[in-house]
């Protein structure tokens, strides 16, 4: 099938098999490899873009159901070279240690903060549930979070 | 920044590329020129827990649209192989004859694409003569049938077989006034690297070349050398960025032990990747230890006798896991208590389900929880404090060695002062009123306190050496390769800190490199909290060396005498003492030692024996008495892990290890049925820790610095989860106790936490 997407500002247009689905297209179709696969149930959010500005696991989508919806990945997050605040504050804090997780969390992070931009620590907890990480105890990633919004 | 940076929070330089890029692993290398045109290979699994195979039918999966081959054990000439730890117990990386679990691989499809292999494994037709399943490790224990008959027994190792003392029984209690009895199921759990497995394998020029997600690129390059029957020298293994490990990727598997060998058939590159589902059911697991305790002593509470009786489950293949209750449970026994008569028997038994590896924490906290459960036993039985009791038997502080009754010879310890430390930020006794309160009161929420005090072994895996060597480029900056292997341990950064604070070159003009056997050929890679106190050493020991090495070279080229050259370690300058205006760059210096290679350096550093960190947790969590519903509250953590590198990193290794500590006490457990059939296969079933069951975790530092290395440093990578895990199992059972329940196993789920309840109330 046919399907014009936009990711990180630029379209791309092509065939794709119906049961593609959209993080496939992304690592292998656009090829970028940023965005991780962690799972097969959807249950760890490794996959978290922003679809249409909102954050969504990009593996419990087709691509094809993505035609017309303009993404953002982790790659298009840092803007002429310089990093989002969340991408700073993750940094920062030490939200990350292997790294695997990150893309999707850092996507997942700032969908949150788009719908509540000054959680509390509960909240926080509450809006990453959807994300796994098994190196940082979550300690830091709520600290990265929290330091994100107080930035803003 | 340069100079003495040690001890400060520097920020990690590998984290840039993670947050804008992502880093690159294996399943990311999509333009790696040496596996391009790669097939894909998928394997066939056993879906029955022990069986002999009668059939092996693959005729029609070879017509499944991308197939290029199929492969048996037989086809590939494989061979079974004894096990490094019983030579008794043989198997093949393709099953032979018979499959001992779930997941364990018959055979191998080779697709054009990942996605082909998954349909056409579905054409195989194995037909199985289905043996007794053996899933209980007493079952197992005393089975007639056995998983690997040449063994004579499913029993595969035995400290009374290796010829250490039984167990005395009853007799070593006598003349205690209080004696003890508990059973403890330290249960099975899934290490879960957020990264599952992936490796390439590709024979370029007659070498293979592999890349592996792995904790341990030079150890898993002699496993590959022995699967492929060629030298180690005819092998490069190439590490990409690794997404955790957790003990769970130290070793190779036969997924990836198969590579080069179907590669070579095909003569072709090829590559695999699991699935969660399948590497839930063959990465290996952790922990599945049973434990019979006895303690004794006396009324006052001086714990004067503590037995401890291990049965260690191997899982289907006599793998790592074997030997931890004997080497690693075992010698850790006894805690962090002066106790007087000590005794502890291991016995490892093979069983029908995945294989046991080590685990984070791999051994000790098994130790730590056998051993802090039953002074919480004694505790209760002579109606006294659990962490009253516990610093009426601890160690008194010490700076020199002391040796336990059962094993090892601890570095330095002040058990007492971390207690302190933990009581005080919990606010202890408060805790305990309002406790006292609730109690009265009634509630229907109660609140239960758990403490822990912990002694662990890190760096004590032979031989305790690590390589490093250090390369100044012309341009003046600086290349440290390393034998360890970093995947989340900030190694890039820790060491440039190191190598910095020794040469004065800038942290962010140092690379550190690491897992390429070609560029790295000697290294004990990344496990057992062994990097820095060994890697991190001999980072210090070659860059020191280093230094001496180009004061020579200063010296020619500022015509004076070497004694007489400096170093400014803020500016990586050299000039002659007492005329700092004239000065050598380290470029002028590695110029002149080689003008196209720079300078450099190489060396082993060698520790004289491991080191014992150790520490005190409080965990308070809510207990909802009617729905056996726990909330952990609070989690107050001093782990001293000696001479601190960088906090930043010490802080988020702690906080980690806590994480996988209270998923194991509160959540977590990887469960058969009793056919051995698994149940939690993927991260729906498995209930992987989340941030919501976590509270924030309050870190105080401690650091009693070792005489072990230079750097002073001790490991801190698995403190967390052993501390952590008694904690936290101790307050849910601690927040009910009062109902009458003395012990709830692991996890302290909601059904378990109900159902204790209910049994004493009923």
């Amino acid at each position: 099938m046919k399907v014009s997407i936009t990711v990180n500002g630029k379209t791309h247009d092509g065939d794709v098999e119906p049961r593609t689905l959209l993080v496939h297209y992304i690592r292998e179709t656009v090829g970028l490899t940023g965005t991780n696969v962690g799972c097969d149930t959807s249950s760890c959010g490794a996959c978290t873009i922003h679809m249409n500005g909102e954050a969504v696991k990009s593996c419990t989508i087709l691509a094809v159901q993505a035609d017309g919806a303009n993404l953002t990945t982790i790659e298009g997050l840092a803007k002429d070279g310089v990093m989002h605040p969340m991408q700073t504050a993750f940094m920062e804090n030490h939200g990350l240690q292997c790294g695997y997780c990150t893309p999707g969390m850092v996507m997942a992070a700032v969908g949150l903060l788009n719908e509540n931009p000054k959680p509390t620590e509960e909240e926080v907890r509450l809006g990453l549930e959807g994300n796994l990480c098994r190196c940082t105890g979550y300690h830091n990633i709520v600290k990265s979070v929290l330091a994100a919004a107080g930035a803003k | 920044m340069a100079g003495s940076v040690l001890g400060n929070r520097v920020l990690r330089k590998e984290d840039p590329k993670f947050l804008t890029s992502g880093g690159k692993y294996i399943e990311d290398l999509n333009d790696e020129p040496l596996f391009a045109g790669a097939l894909h290979v998928t394997y066939v699994r056993s879906t029955v827990a022990h069986a002999k195979i009668t059939k092996i039918d693959l005729s029609e999966c070879k017509t499944a649209p991308g197939v290029v081959a199929v492969f048996t054990a037989q086809d590939l000439g494989l061979d079974e192989e004894p096990s490094n730890f019983n030579a008794a117990a043989k198997r093949a990386h393709l099953a032979i004859g018979k499959v001992r679990w779930v997941g364990e691989l018959v055979a191998a499809v080779v697709t054009e694409r990942a996605d082909q292999g998954e349909d056409a494994i579905e054409r195989a037709v194995i037909e199985y003569e289905t043996l007794e399943p053996l899933i209980d490790l007493e079952q197992a224990m005393n089975s007639k049938t056995l998983i690997y008959e040449e063994c004579g027994s499913n029993i595969v190792m035995g400290t009374v077989e290796m010829g250490m003392p039984d167990n005395t029984g009853d007799e070593l209690f006598k003349g205690c006034e209080v004696v003890v009895k508990g059973r403890f199921m330290n249960q099975r759990v899934a290490p879960c690297p957020l990264e599952a497995r992936g490796s390439a394998a590709s024979w370029i020029d007659g070498r293979l070349h592999q890349w592996i997600s792995t904790q341990h690129a030079q150890g898993v390059r002699g496993e590959v050398a022995k699967a492929n029957k060629i030298d180690a020298e005819k092998i490069r293994i190439i590490t990409p960025d690794v997404g955790g490990g957790f003990g769970a990727k130290i070793n190779g598997y036969s997924e990836e032990l198969l590579l080069g060998n179907i590669s070579k058939h095909l003569g072709k590159p090829v590559r695999w990747r699991e699935t969660r589902s399948e590497s839930m059911i063959s990465l290996g697991h952790g922990r599945a230890q049973l434990q019979y305790v006895t303690i004794g002593g006396t009324k006052a509470g001086r714990v004067t006798a503590y037995q401890l009786n291990a049965i260690q489950d191997s899982g289907g293949w006599v793998d790592l896991g074997t030997v931890l209750a004997p080497f690693m449970t075992r010698p850790m026994s006894q805690g962090v208590y002066d106790i007087e008569k000590m005794e502890c028997r291991t016995t490892s038994v093979v069983t029908n389900t995945t294989p046991i590896v080590a685990y984070r924490g791999a051994g000790r906290p098994e130790a730590t929880a056998a051993i802090e459960r039953a002074m919480d036993l004694f505790a209760t039985e002579i109606g006294k404090d659990p962490a009253e009791v516990r610093r009426m038997n601890l160690i008194p502080k010490f700076m020199q060695t002391y040796k336990t009754k059962i094993g090892h010879t601890y570095d330095v310890g002040d058990y007492g002062a971390a207690l302190d430390k933990v009581m005080a930020v919990a606010k202890y006794s408060e805790a305990r009123a309002e406790q006292a309160a609730r109690r009265k009161r009634g509630d229907k929420v109660q609140l239960g306190i758990g403490v822990s005090v912990y002694v662990e072994v890190t760096g004590g895996v032979d031989p305790m050496q690590e390589h490093a060597k250090i390369n100044i480029l012309p341009n003046g900056r600086a290349v440290v390769y390393t034998g360890t292997s970093p995947h989340g341990q900030g190694h890039v950064t820790s060491w440039a800190m190191i190598a910095s604070s020794e040469t004065g070159i800038d942290i962010e003009d140092i690379d550190v490199v690491w897992g390429d056997t070609d560029l790295v050929p000697s290294g004990g890679g990344t496990m057992g909290s062994r990097s820095l106190q060994q890697g991190g050493a001999a980072v210090q020991k070659v860059s020191i060396e280093l230094v001496d090495q180009a004061r020579k070279l200063a010296a020619q080229l500022l015509e004076a005498n070497e004694n007489d050259i400096v170093l400014d370690k803020t500016t990586g300058a050299f000039y002659v003492a007492g005329t700092p205006s004239i000065s050598k760059s380290w470029s002028d210096v590695a110029k002149t030692a080689d003008v196209k290679t720079g300078l450099t350096h190489e060396g082993t550093f060698v520790a004289s024996s491991a080191t014992f960190p150790f520490g005190a947790h409080i965990a308070i969590v809510e207990v909802d008495t009617e729905t056996g519903q726990v909330k952990h509250r609070r989690h107050i953590a001093c782990d001293d892990a000696g001479k601190v590198v960088n906090p930043l990193i010490l802080d988020g290794q702690i906080h980690g290890g806590i994480a996988q500590g209270t998923a194991q006490a509160l959540l977590e457990e990887f469960r058969y049925d009793n056919d051995g059939n698994p149940l939690t296969t993927n991260f729906t079933e498995y209930t992987f820790i989340s941030a919501v069951e976590l509270p924030s975790i309050e870190v105080i530092h401690m650091e009693t610095p070792t005489f072990v290395n230079p750097l002073g440093a001790k490991g801190i990578g698995e403190s967390g989860t052993i501390g952590s895990t008694p904690a936290v199992q101790s307050a849910v059972i601690d927040a009910v106790m009062h109902l009458g329940v003395r012990h709830i196993d692991m996890p302290t789920t909601p059904e378990r936490v109900w159902s204790a309840i209910k049994a004493v109330s009923a």
